[in-house]
């Protein structure tokens, strides 16, 4: 990307001065290595997002951001209903709430050790992935609802995990404001045969080793340790949320005008928070925050019923559950007032800091654990929320590496099962149904997750608690 | 001279790009749904055993484009399919078309990716100096 473009607020800070339709400032936090490398792209969509109605404070991107579609991947918004603020399908995307959660095991690489083989080829037979795979889980439409409505709470009643899970997931596993009747019934067709399942593309299931740890105290309260295996679960709202964001997209797109909205691009559909449009897309996206939840419960449980088999000395109570791509209610300080504004995270990861209401008791002092995906023979990170990020991007920090290449590319570069192959000579074992989509996600298609963590690190967006890395990964 | 009706992707950071070329528009979309399944499988291994018929309406032709892949997304998804030909009929902005394909088999098919939803990014459907029709945009992955 061009750097005269920006100006330059700090080492990790790039400003884009409002100028045409732009009604705040455009920020991108990263490191000049990453924004050299960044997508021109990111410079149009962090713009484009900047003329949005209602848009509060600034149009952020984080230090992964890449080239979505309309908001970019890694870009932040928040908007003000009484401003005459929008609610975006574009900013949402897709996988509505597409997530990390991460599990303590109380092992140590020597456990994993003696049964790593069998370990990977359970999970892999247990954990229903790629496209196509159903989960044992069939919902009538009485039951359905009720999932759509309670979230991992409707899972841990049905017997998938525990009630201490609850207060490990952001808003205590159950989204408020879920409406049912706002997903349609192909919505709801299309997650019939999906519950408990993990997806394609970049989800995956991983059993990883904390190697390094840099905030001691947060990581004590967090309870992690250096040597510890823990288990991350990458996937999100799976059929379910894929047509929500299809269906609402078109409605948007083609509502817009008559809300008196010229869209910068037609992939930043939106609406008024207040207008019925509006309403019914938060209900509608609230459950599928709610069903992406759910599933992660549910594949959380499978993942305890395979380690009870191969290590049953094993507990795994839950370290945190984080969501990406969503559009939450939240109280920020605006001009040193509190203000409720509809915070949008595309490819961004919430990042509260210590003494925050919605943060369980255990971790109220430390801050959320923000748990960062990398590609998957790399590293990942788990960080923590901070004070300083609250003002930052309202509480927001990246959510993974960001690709660096096109699956395009990257199939052109990689052989899938000499990807296979290398990585296992790494003491890293893949299980996928598909080649191809191991070389489409091979890990050098992705950006330094090390580079990106340590620009939101800087840049204060969150703190650097501790590093993993995989020794079995599970790609759907 | 119109070229003869192709299909390929285009590179996207995170996802990837279906276009289709025809000599006419609705040639464009049948080999921009050819792409689709590309996307997710090599095309030769999809039989054409089973037809599916589809119609949708929308107020102009580009979000036709994105309606008619979202809904052969959704049929895929929602049958456990794939596809490998397809017959487009265009009236105005109003499309009818029949899909054929066979139930997906992941020994066989092995699918690489399964696509959530087509978008408005690069979206774009239009004649060519050539007279020929180019229908194309990004698909989340």
């Amino acid at each position: 990307m061009d750097l005269a473009l920006f100006e330059r607020k700090s080492e990790f800070e790039w400003c884009i001065k409002p100028f045409g339709k732009m009604r705040v400032p455009g920020v991108i936090f990263a490191s000049e290595i990453l924004m050299r490398e960044m997508d021109a792209k990111v410079y149009e969509q962090v713009t484009n997002v900047a003329m949005l109605p209602g848009i509060v404070n600034a149009s952020w991107a984080m230090p992964d951001a890449h080239w979505g579609y309309g908001f970019p991947i890694g870009g932040v918004a928040a908007f003000d209903a009484d401003a005459g603020g929008v609610v975006s399908a574009g900013g949402v995307g897709f996988d509505i709430s597409c997530g990390v959660r991460t599990l303590h095991t109380g092992l140590r690489i020597e456990d994993i050790d003696r049964v790593k083989m069998r370990l990977a080829d359970a999970l892999y037979h247990t954990i229903p992935a790629g496209m196509g795979s159903t989960g044992t889980i069939r919902l009538d439409t009485a039951e359905m609802d009720k999932m759509l409505r309670g979230g991992a709470r409707w899972a841990v009643e049905h017997g998938f995990g525990t009630a201490a899970d609850l207060e490990r997931i952001e808003e205590g596993g159950c989204m408020r404001g879920a409406d049912p009747s706002q997903v349609s019934e192909q919505a709801k067709k299309r997650q019939r045969d999906e519950m408990g399942t993990l997806g394609s593309g970049n989800h995956y299931l991983e059993i990883q080793r904390v190697t390094d740890v840099y905030a001691p105290e947060i990581a004590a309260a967090f309870g992690v340790k250096a040597g510890d295996i823990v288990v991350s679960i990458h996937c999100g709202s799976r059929g379910l949320g894929h047509q929500i964001g299809t269906e609402f997209l078109k409605r948007m797109v083609i509502a817009a005008p008559g809300y008196g909205i010229a869209l910068p691009d037609r992939e930043l559909a939106c609406a008024p928070i207040d207008s019925p449009l509006g309403q019914d897309y938060l209900g509608a996206m609230s459950a599928a925050i709610n069903c992406a939840l759910a599933n992660r419960q549910i594949l959380t449980h499978l993942t305890r019923q395979v380690f009870s088999a191969v290590l049953p000395q094993a507990r795994l109570p839950l370290l945190y559950d984080v969501s990406h791509n969503t559009c939450k209610v939240e109280e920020h300080k605006v001009d040193g007032r509190l203000k409720k504004l509809y915070v949008h995270r595309k490819g961004a990861t919430r990042a509260f800091g210590p003494g925050h209401p919605d943060l369980p008791h255990e971790l109220k002092n430390a801050g959320q654990p923000v748990l960062i995906g990398g590609s998957m023979g790399t590293s990942s990170y788990i960080l923590a929320g901070t004070e300083q990020g609250m003002q930052r991007a309202f509480g927001s920090a990246c959510h993974g590496a960001g690709r660096a290449m096109s699956r395009h590319q990257a199939l052109r570069n990689w052989n899938g099962s000499r990807v296979v192959d290398d990585l296992e000579g790494h003491g890293i074992l893949i299980r996928s149904p598909s080649m191809r989509g191991v070389a489409e996600e091979a890990p050098g298609a992705y950006k330094d997750v090390s580079e990106v963590v340590d620009a939101a690190d800087h840049a204060g967006l969150a703190r650097k608690v501790a590093r993993v890395v995989p020794l079995i990964c599970i790609k759907g | 001279m119109v070229a003869t009706a192709r299909w390929e992707h285009f590179p996207h950071d995170a996802d990837v790009g279906v276009r289709g070329l025809g000599a006419t528009l609705a040639e464009a979309f049948e080999q921009a749904a050819l792409a689709l399944t590309a996307v997710i499988t090599d095309l030769a291994t999809v039989a054409p055993k089973e037809m599916i018929r589809l119609s949708c309406e929308t107020p102009d032709a580009e979000l036709l484009l994105v309606d008619w892949l979202n809904m052969l997304i959704y049929e895929m998804a929602t049958r456990n399919m794939l596809f490998s030909r397809f017959e487009v009929h265009l009236e105005g902005n109003h499309l009818t078309a029949q899909a054929w394909g066979e139930a997906l088999e992941t020994a066989r098919h092995r699918p690489a990716v399964e696509v959530k939803g087509a978008t408005y990014t690069a979206l774009k459907v239009a004649q060519q100096p050539d007279g020929g029709w180019l229908a194309q945009c990004i698909v989340d992955v």
